[in-house]
């Protein structure tokens, strides 16, 4: 007698505890086993390219917190990168420390919050995730400190950054930094050696250092795959080419690769904090600029190296006070494009932490 | 009425009340209502505890605070919450078989309950002294698989569907060397009866035969469902599984069998392997056993809180691969023991218990052992990372 089956086709999300947010996999299961996805995107969209071009340069800042909303700090950055590039501004020293400091700051914050969710997909009933909002907490103290703000936060500017730090930041960013590296040895304690995650994450989720770069993959993920390649280091922008760090890589591009880079990334970023405390000069933390920057006609392409991957700001002015085209390299979206061949023949708890090693932010996917 | 002689679940006490204005027949049915009454009522109010402690405690593994807020330390948290889910609107499914739908959750609550009818809580506090204790116990505790796969298939929900064919695979898989741990007990002890299992432990069978211990709660938390085997529900994947469509207060039962299993279970492990109701003497036995039962409960909340969960194939691994071999080396080695040391009544003497102990420790060790390096062991190796000459993009062309 033969036993008739039929595949499944089940709607993973938008609504969905492990989609982070308002993503949609429109998935068939043969039993447990994936036999095709559909991932369906554009849930959060809401039009920011199209919402910058009615808005002057300084405006669009805010606009930026709102893509990648785990990571305010690196779009800012790329951002304001992008204008300064179109508009020939000069940043005063002062003001690029205070932005790597910040951009690094918001890089471990990511990370945090990446493998706290990549723990919860595997299970853990949320306590490595409560481990590393713990740390994120103090991240997000000292961003107040900085700007009043813990999310959203608009610190720079074209030009510099809005306001220079407070007296209190510099002790407290100290003493962060200090404990720090204490906090990431702990969270390893929790998670590296433990055989059910080994288990769970060990050669799931391949994805060869080939096919990475031919999908224009970038960030932690390309470096899980064996590729070494940062912007920080390829093309140095601000004052990285000051700073001495190293650039992890993993072996097999395997979804507890891509965790162990992210953790390998937290500690070469606070070694960047910690040469940057001491190295900050006094000075002016913002260039003179007009009220309203008109950027000669033209376009400028300026990408930082966001925590998860290579955020990118494509700028076309007609000599007006709003950019004439907006677009965003957004590494989220393109992270996702080998999802489908990374998915095929795994099974259903597998598609949830290969998704969750991705680690996107719906913000930034859809824009 | 002395309760140190008869104990507080005394049949014949309560009875001889009832007896005094009741007919026989009616004062037995009676007194079976009431004590019935009485033990439900204390299972559910303790589960309702338990969650309030499972809560405070994880959120203190969790580095924040849990329930604080209704009553003196949140102790009324569970309350407010089976007031919430009163007042919810009880909703089913348009498409949803409704017969199976509605009696499933009494279907997954009541063998929940019915293992406590033969438990011994203490010298003389017990409501049945059934020959057939363990035997019992095995069939009862299997029931609740059927409840699991009613529900997912009569919701018509395809989350809880795979949950509920998960949960089946699952359950079915872990009975057996849940079962075959405790046929090691059954040896040594020489009676199916729960009570005898008791008596028999001058020594606690933990130290006796700690293999058959591991196996029982390795496969005991996977009857529960919770980490690292919460493959029923898998929150993180499918939602809340087999109960995603259950809403009001059929949702609520769903949650008292599912926070009564670990206390059960945790009763189960004190009388098979704890020594139940044995320890020293000035406290009584019901507080011992109490102890021992929050103590157990306390590690699988442990492991609840700090471990992620298996994938569905991984678990069958362990089931098939890991734990059915060391249940079946167990019930062997125990086999021979108690063939040596046993008397030609069937008791073994404390001496006797030592020896095996130690003689199980080293066959314990070495078997977990040689078990690790089988199953794990080359996965946890790592190759050094090698870098990749595409990230050179920037390199002199040829």
């Amino acid at each position: 007698m033969t036993v008739k089956t039929e595949p499944v086709t089940i709607n993973l999300g938008p609504q969905h505890p492990s989609t982070h947010g308002v993503f949609r996999l429109r998935v068939t299961f043969d039993g447990e086993v994936i036999v095709d996805v559909e991932p369906v995107l554009g849930y959060l969209h809401r039009g920011s390219e199209k919402l910058a071009e009615g808005r002057t340069y300084v405006q669009i800042v805010t606009l930026t917190d709102r893509m990648d909303y785990i990571a305010s700090m690196s779009n800012n950055l790329a951002y304001v990168r992008a204008v300064e590039k179109i508009a020939g501004i000069e940043v005063p020293e002062r003001a690029q420390y205070i932005r790597v400091i910040s951009a690094e700051l918001q890089r471990i914050a990511s990370h945090l919050m990446a493998t706290g969710f990549l723990l919860n997909d595997l299970g853990a009933l949320a306590t490595p995730l409560m481990y590393c909002f713990r740390e994120r907490e103090r991240i997000l103290d000292l961003f107040e400190m900085l700007c009043g703000a813990r999310i959203t936060l608009s610190y720079m500017r074209p030009g510099g950054v809005f306001q220079d730090t407070p007296p209190e930041f510099w002790p407290a960013l100290e003493e962060f930094i200090g404990n720090m590296p204490t906090y990431i040895d702990e969270l390893e304690r929790l998670i590296s050696g433990n055989e059910i995650v080994l288990t769970r994450t060990r050669g799931v989720g391949l994805l060869n250092d080939v096919d990475a770069v031919d999908y224009s993959i970038s960030g932690p993920m390309l470096r899980a795959a064996g590729v070494e390649w940062d912007l920080r280091k390829a093309d140095p922008y601000e004052i990285y080419d000051r700073l001495d760090f190293d650039i992890p890589i993993g072996a097999l591009g395997d979804t507890f690769d891509r965790y162990i880079v992210r953790i390998q990334e937290m500690r070469e970023s606070i070694r960047i904090i910690r040469q940057c405390i001491d190295a900050t000069p006094s000075g002016p933390i913002r260039a003179e600029t007009p009220f309203f920057i008109r950027p000669p006609e033209g376009d400028a392409y300026a990408a930082v190296e966001s925590p998860k991957g290579e955020l990118g700001f494509y700028l076309v002015s007609d000599g007006g006070i709003s950019p004439y085209r907006c677009h965003v390299r957004a590494p989220s979206f393109i992270n996702i494009t080998p999802l489908r061949e990374m998915l095929l023949g795994w099974k259903m708890s597998d598609l949830i932490i290969i998704f969750g090693s991705i680690d996107i932010v719906l913000g930034e996917v859809d824009r | 009425m002395d309760f140190s002689e008869t104990g507080i679940l005394s049949f014949h006490g309560i009875y001889g009340i009832f007896a005094l204005f009741l007919p026989g027949w009616l004062a037995y049915a009676v007194t079976c209502g009431v004590l019935a009454f009485i033990v439900i009522n204390a299972m559910v109010m303790s589960t309702a505890l338990y969650t309030w402690f499972e809560r405070r405690m994880i959120g203190r593994f969790q580095a924040r605070l849990g329930p604080n807020r209704w009553g003196p330390f949140g102790l009324l948290q569970p309350f407010a919450d089976v007031i919430k889910l009163i007042v919810k609107e009880d909703t089913t499914p348009s498409t949803a078989d409704k017969i199976v739908f509605a009696i499933s959750p009494v279907i997954l609550f009541a063998p929940t309950v019915l293992t406590i009818a033969i438990i011994p809580f203490g010298e003389n506090t017990f409501l049945g002294r059934l020959n057939i204790g363990v035997l019992f116990l095995i069939g009862v505790t299997s029931v609740n698989t059927i409840a699991v796969l009613a529900a997912g298939w009569a919701s018509r929900n395809k989350y809880a569907m795979l949950g509920s064919m998960r949960g089946v695979a699952m359950l079915c898989s872990y009975e057996v060397p849940m079962a075959l741990a405790i046929t090691g007990v059954v040896l040594i002890a020489n009676s199916l009866s729960l009570y005898d299992v008791v008596q028999a432990q001058s020594v606690p069978f933990l130290i006796v035969q700690p293999l058959g211990f591991l196996v029982f709660m390795a496969a005991a938390s996977a009857e529960m469902s919770r980490t690292p085997f919460d493959q029923i529900e898998a929150e993180s994947e499918l939602g809340a599984g087999y109960h995603t469509e259950y809403s009001g207060m059929k949702f609520a039962i769903f949650q008292l069998a599912e926070f009564m299993a670990p206390i059960v279970t945790s009763i189960l492990a004190v009388v098979l392997f704890f020594g139940g109701t044995r320890g020293f003497d000035p406290i009584p036995g019901q507080l011992w056993f109490v102890i021992k039962v929050v103590l157990v409960l306390f590690g699988l909340l442990w492991i609840r809180a700090t471990w992620p969960r298996l994938r569905i194939d991984q678990i069958m691994g362990f089931a098939w691969k890991g734990l059915f071999a060391l249940a079946i080396l167990n019930i062997f080695v125990i086999a021979i023991e108690v063939m040596l040391f046993q008397d030609g009544e069937g008791n073994i003497t404390t001496r006797g218990m030592w020896t095996m102990a130690a003689v199980n420790w080293v066959i314990t060790i070495a078997a977990i052992a040689i078990m690790v390096n089988v199953l794990g062991g080359k996965k946890l190796e790592r190759p050094t990372p090698k870098p990749s000459p595409l990230a050179n993009m920037y390199a002199e062309a040829d």
